[in-house]
């Protein structure tokens, strides 16, 4: 038999039957339902286990707040742990698994722990695993972990993607209940641009799940002609199935829409989940409220759950967990669930009202002054013992029972930004309060008005209030006064279940309250309570009036928690949204990428960049072998290399010399235009930031390089000297890094290269174009390009560069040019290689800690002028007589290794760090030395060139000799460059 | 006349061009682009340049100035970017220079950015996966700065609601391209 608890009605498409899994085991459902619903159609009030206890559970509620009905959804790859089956909509071919149970849902093992509850109390975690502590990690712990907790992770790549976006709007109206309904109508037809989200999959709120009637004919006539109108008004965004999680500064709100959560798979292309970045002028908070529940002895079984909830299943799901049903209540709402079931044809066994005058009814009976005591019935509810007025007790059979404590205001997003709800003595219940992000209102029952026809004026009048336009028309609805009295735990309950998902008894917090744990945080960290993924949605309020009776104090002395973004859990994949695997960050391709790919490069991620690190050949099996081959190829004759990646700033303006003498420690006024200078810029601290050139093409015109890795940092830095320190200099600066395809051609035959490609009208020899040179000049025929003759290899060296579109045409063009010279492309491990040999400091030298004085360019530090970072420069501490210096380091052993990290200790004595003398910056193995070499700073390193030390690197269990040499390993007088 | 044959920014010899929902992404080549930048004591001289150079005022920010065969967007106070076609204006910044003299500093930037056209009639819904641009407020002709994919970039509303212009930064052309492409094909 299946469906044998389908009532008639309900919002369900009977038309579509749809096939589902649950546990392994074959159902059948309806379009509109949602997991929860289909299965209690079935019959299957069993859904889960608990988290602590593995007490058996089921559905609490119908919504988001649900605390036990947590499955693993879905298989393989796309499983998803802890989703509520409570609003996992219905698809064809749903798949689904209860977890935390070993072997079975119905016999599961760890159920044992219920019998040893006294031993798992609040707490129990911080007493009990104490000693010895090497046990926590090892064994504690993952016992814990195995025995207590939630579903398990598929731990394979999901498979499906996400997307991120971005929306605007005048007003943002969270829920689309009755009010929420109201204020978009008010907004909409205003022509306001307006988002309405709601969490569901069907919106309405509330009004899907009443009986009764609006504007005189049923709510759903009512409803669909609204969203009917709100859908044509282009002005008007309806946003369903999408959660606003939390409420962020100016404005900016967090809604998690689920695209393809109620499809088997995502369409191609299409996202699982778009996480929105919401803008809006205003917001309006039209959350509704959540029905609370009564604690009371044995309150967890499957079976019992809100009666709103018992309400929304039979009247919008037509699903009902039993056909003979309770109802326990302390207010009149409870008795509208009863009225509702009953009109359904299921058995109303008794409705057990607290109040002594509670209204009778003559369809069945009502016990009056009466509480439920206990219940029975091992994996669903059977029978409940009811205390009636008289003293006596008398059991109810029952396969259900609904309760209602009354309606708490869903205040959540209010509190988003450090905000507290307020203690409503009318209701009973937290309402919105004090400060409010900024711009947000409240509606409707989110802010205490419980009736319908008061959530329709709350959310048409707030609109209209926020908006200064006028309300739209209320249609006439029920207006029942509400009354809500206290009513939280019956007397002498033990196992009281306050927090259905963490397993939080009234034991708990009466524990908590005996050992001191009395503040409102306290008992919340010790108890848990509160802390699991449903916020404590259902269990928060029972929690404090439990401890304000302890504690003889009112629930508002007692404190309140406040609640934090994220509304209901998100998928971490949703933050991520297209960012992942290799979309993680963009890719920036330099102009020959194309071509080095097609010479099998090997790449190299530097920042964002892919540069080549080295263009192996047939018979080369080992990166050295590659590296070695181009090193030796430039210095014999020419190499080229792809510089574009180095920054390259712009600096024009009638004062731009005057603001580079500012950033740079070494002159710049003076430069002649067609001249470039090595600079260094120094931090305010005295500090090394980065190293460059600055070449000047006018007497108004530079063009500054930096390193590829600080180009962003050192632009900045730039725009921040240009704009707060001399914001009266006519300088503009501009980046031109990804405008100019630039090679560096390298090595003794490299003039004769580009005198091929340069065009004849510009000289280049050394008379005409000398070291240090730079030009407009043109190539190719015509081409516009700029070219400067400096070198960073140590050898004759100029850097080409020519608008980026014709880069990857300039160096093929320089390959076929340079077969004659059998010309070499080099990547950054043989550049690498050569600027060691040459003794020019990088990165690694210009780490952070490193000054000029350190780097031997103390005397490029200008006194005769004022620049960022000279004047802390020479600060005691900076200039030590035996202050680090940087040197050359060569093993007395050829054979032995150099590595950077190492550290310099004495030919002999102690190694440790009182005896320290340097350490190693760069090492690479040196085609040229036939070594490997070291570029290192040392005490006192200028005046030691000879000294022999011990290289030590205790992490490698590295000792070696090394001797101090020149840090110019090659051409130490610069002839090569000049030549 | 040089003889160097040039690539797209996305590494083609022609402009690549995807079409998905009824919206095309077109990768635009043909814009030439400068960076013009008024000096200190001559921004109304600039400014007058521009305006001459425009046949109408200088934008304001948030706007340019949709106008043939230069146009111009506001990045700054008192800056702009100039474009215009490539195959008539490759020498573009060469030519501001000789109009603007001392009243601007000029920076050729054709090659920085990369140019997508983006056209039909679901632009917003792809644009509003990309970038917090707020879209419904962009009018014909506003120019504003956004970040797509970690990239910052500038959006151009070219026409009510079938038109935007992106630019973004030229050497990661690829990681733009997948990004709006996979926009595409998410939203429509």
């Amino acid at each position: 038999m299946t469906q044998m608890n389908r009532v008639a009605g309900g919002l369900i498409d009977r038309s579509k039957t749809l096939d589902f899994l649950f546990d392994g085991k074959r159902y059948q459902g309806h379009a509109g339902d949602t997991l929860a619903s289909a299965l209690l159609a079935n019959g299957v009030r069993l859904m889960g286990r608990s988290f602590k206890y593995h007490r058996p559970r089921g559905p609490l509620t119908a919504g988001s707040e649900e605390p036990n009905a947590l499955v693993e959804l879905r298989g393989g790859a796309r499983k998803e742990p802890n989703t509520r089956a409570t609003t996992a909509e219905l698809y064809d071919g749903l798949l689904a698994h209860s977890q935390n149970r070993w072997p079975s849902l119905k016999f599961d093992a760890m159920a044992v722990n219920d019998r040893f509850s006294n031993f798992l109390t609040a707490g129990f975690y911080y007493k009990t695993f104490m000693w010895p502590a090497a046990f926590w990690e090892k064994l504690y712990e993952p016992v814990i972990r195995h025995a207590a907790g939630l579903g398990s992770l598929s731990k394979r790549e999901d498979p499906d993607v996400y997307d991120k976006g971005f929306r605007h709007c005048d007003l943002l109206i969270i829920g689309a209940g009755p009010a929420g309904l109201m204020a978009a109508l008010t907004a909409g037809r205003a022509g306001k641009l307006v988002i309405l989200a709601d969490e569901d999959f069907a919106m309405g709120g509330r009004l899907n799940a009443e009986t009764f009637t609006l504007a005189e004919a049923p709510a759903s006539r009512w409803l669909s002609a609204t969203l009917a109108e709100l859908a044509s008004l282009p002005n008007v965004r309806l946003m369903p199935r999408t959660t606003v999680i939390g409420a962020f500064d100016h404005g900016i709100y967090g809604a998690v829409e689920r695209i393809s959560d109620h499809l088997h798979t995502p369409d191609a292309g299409k996202p699982r989940q778009i996480l929105w970045r919401i803008y809006t002028q205003q917001t309006l908070l039209c959350a509704g409220a959540t029905e609370r529940p009564i604690a009371f002895e044995n309150n967890d079984r499957p079976g019992i759950m809100l009666a709103s909830a018992l309400r929304t299943y039979v009247n919008r799901y037509a699903a009902t967990p039993a056909r003979r049903v309770a109802i326990f209540t302390n207010n009149a709402d409870g008795h509208r669930t009863a009225a509702d079931l009953h009109a359904r044809g299921i058995t109303i066994a008794a409705v057990i009202d607290t109040r002594a005058q509670a209204p009778l009814s003559d369809k069945y009976q009502v016990l009056r002054g009466a509480q439920v005591v206990n219940t029975h019935g091992r994996l669903g509810l059977k029978f409940i013992d009811v205390a009636l007025a008289d003293g006596t007790v008398r059991t109810v059979e029952c396969g259900a029972l609904g309760i209602s404590g009354g309606w708490n205001p869903n205040v959540h997003l209010t509190c988003h930004q450090r905000g507290r709800p307020v203690w409503d003595a009318t209701l009973c219940a937290f309402i919105p309060g004090g400060a409010l992000p900024d711009g947000m209102q409240v509606a409707g029952a989110a802010n205490g008005a419980f009736s319908t026809h008061a959530a329709l004026a709350s959310g048409a009048q707030t609109a209209a209030h926020m908006l200064g336009v006028g309300a739209a028309e209320i249609p006439h609805a029920e207006d029942a006064p509400i009354e809500q009295t206290p009513f939280w735990v019956v007397e002498g309950a033990k196992r009281a279940w306050l927090d259905q998902q963490n397993d939080v008894t009234v034991k708990d917090v009466q524990l908590s309250h005996q050992e001191g744990f009395r503040s409102v945080e306290h008992l919340k960290r010790y108890t848990t309570l509160g802390m699991a993924t449903d916020q404590g949605k259902t269990s928060n309020i029972l929690g404090l009036a439990v401890m304000a009776e302890l504690a003889g104090k009112a629930i508002p002395e007692v404190g309140t928690t406040i609640f934090r973004p994220p509304y209901t859990p998100t998928a971490i994949g949703a933050f991520g949204g297209r960012m992942r695997g290799r979309e993680f960050h963009p890719t920036r391709l330099t102009p020959s990428h194309q071509w080095a790919v097609e010479r099998g490069a090997v790449f190299v991620e530097v920042g964002n960049w892919l540069r080549a690190q080295w263009f192996p050949v047939a018979g080369e099996t080992h990166w050295r072998q590659s590296v070695d081959r181009e090193v030796r190829a430039t210095r014999a004759s020419v190499g080229v290399c792809d510089c574009t990646t180095l920054g390259k700033i712009d600096v024009q303006g009638a004062d731009a010399a005057t603001f580079l003498n500012k950033i740079y420690c070494n002159g710049f006024a003076k430069l002649a235009v067609g001249r470039v200078r090595y600079g260094l810029m120094l931090r305010e601290d005295g500090i090394a930031m980065d190293d460059g050139t600055a070449a000047r093409l006018a007497d108004d015109h530079f063009v500054v390089t930096t390193t590829t890795a600080n180009a962003a940092r050192v632009y900045q830095h730039m725009e921040f000297v240009r704009q707060c320190l001399m914001p009266d200099a006519d300088v503009h600066l501009i980046s031109t890094t990804e405008a100019w395809a630039q090679y560096a051609v390298a090595g003794p035959n490299s003039r004769k290269l580009l005198q091929k490609i340069v065009d004849p009208a510009y000289d280049i020899t050394n008379d005409g174009f000398p070291f240090m040179a730079c030009a407009d000049i043109t190539v190719c025929g015509g081409l516009r390009a700029r070219l400067f003759r400096i070198s960073f290899s140590g050898e004759l060296a100029f850097e080409i560069a020519v608008p980026s579109r014709y880069g990857d045409a300039l160096m093929r063009r320089l390959m076929d040019a340079g077969a004659e010279f059998d010309v070499t492309p080099y990547g950054t491990e043989a550049l690498g290689v050569m600027r060691i040999e040459k003794g020019h400091a990088a990165g690694n030298e210009l780490n952070g800690t490193t000054t000029a004085l350190n780097l031997g360019m103390g005397r490029m530090v200008s006194t005769a002028k004022d620049s960022i970072g000279s004047r802390l420069s020479t600060r005691e501490g900076l200039t030590a007589p035996d202050a680090l210096r940087q040197v050359g380091l060569r093993p007395l052993s050829k054979d032995d290794k150099i590595t950077a990290g190492g550290h310099l200790m004495a030919a002999s004595g102690p190694v440790d760090a009182a005896h320290d003398q340097g350490y190693v910056t760069s090492a690479c193995y040196s085609p040229d030395m036939n070594s490997m070499i070291g570029l290192g700073f040392l005490k006192d390193g200028a005046n030691r060139t000879g000294e022999r030390l011990r290289l030590v690197s205790p992490l490698t269990d590295l000792t070696v000799e090394v001797e101090v040499v020149s840090p110019h390993f090659i051409d130490p007088q610069g002839d090569r460059v000049r030549a | 006349m040089h003889d160097l044959a040039p690539l797209t920014a996305l590494g083609g010899t022609a402009a690549r061009e995807d079409a998905h929902g009824g919206v095309t992404l077109t990768e635009n080549p043909g814009l030439a682009l400068a960076s013009v930048a008024a000096r200190r004591g001559h921004e109304d001289a600039c400014r007058s340049h521009l305006a001459a150079l425009l046949e109408g005022p200088a934008p304001e920010a948030g706007k340019s100035r949709l106008h043939d065969p230069e146009a111009a967007f506001w990045t700054g106070p008192d800056q702009w970017i100039v474009g215009a076609p490539y195959a008539t204006h490759e020498d573009l910044a060469d030519q501001l220079m000789a109009r603007f003299g001392a009243t601007a500093s000029i920076t050729e930037q054709s090659d920085a950015w990369v140019c997508f056209d983006m056209r039909g009639a679901g632009v917003d819904a792809v644009m509003e996966l990309c970038c917090n641009a707020n879209l419904a407020a962009l009018k014909t002709g506003d120019a504003t700065r956004t970040s797509i994919h970690h990239l910052g970039c500038y959006v151009l509303r070219r026409d009510p609601v079938t038109h935007l212009r992106i630019l973004g930064p030229r050497a990661s052309a690829g990681s733009l391209h997948h990004a709006l492409l996979t926009a595409m094909k998410s939203a429509l």
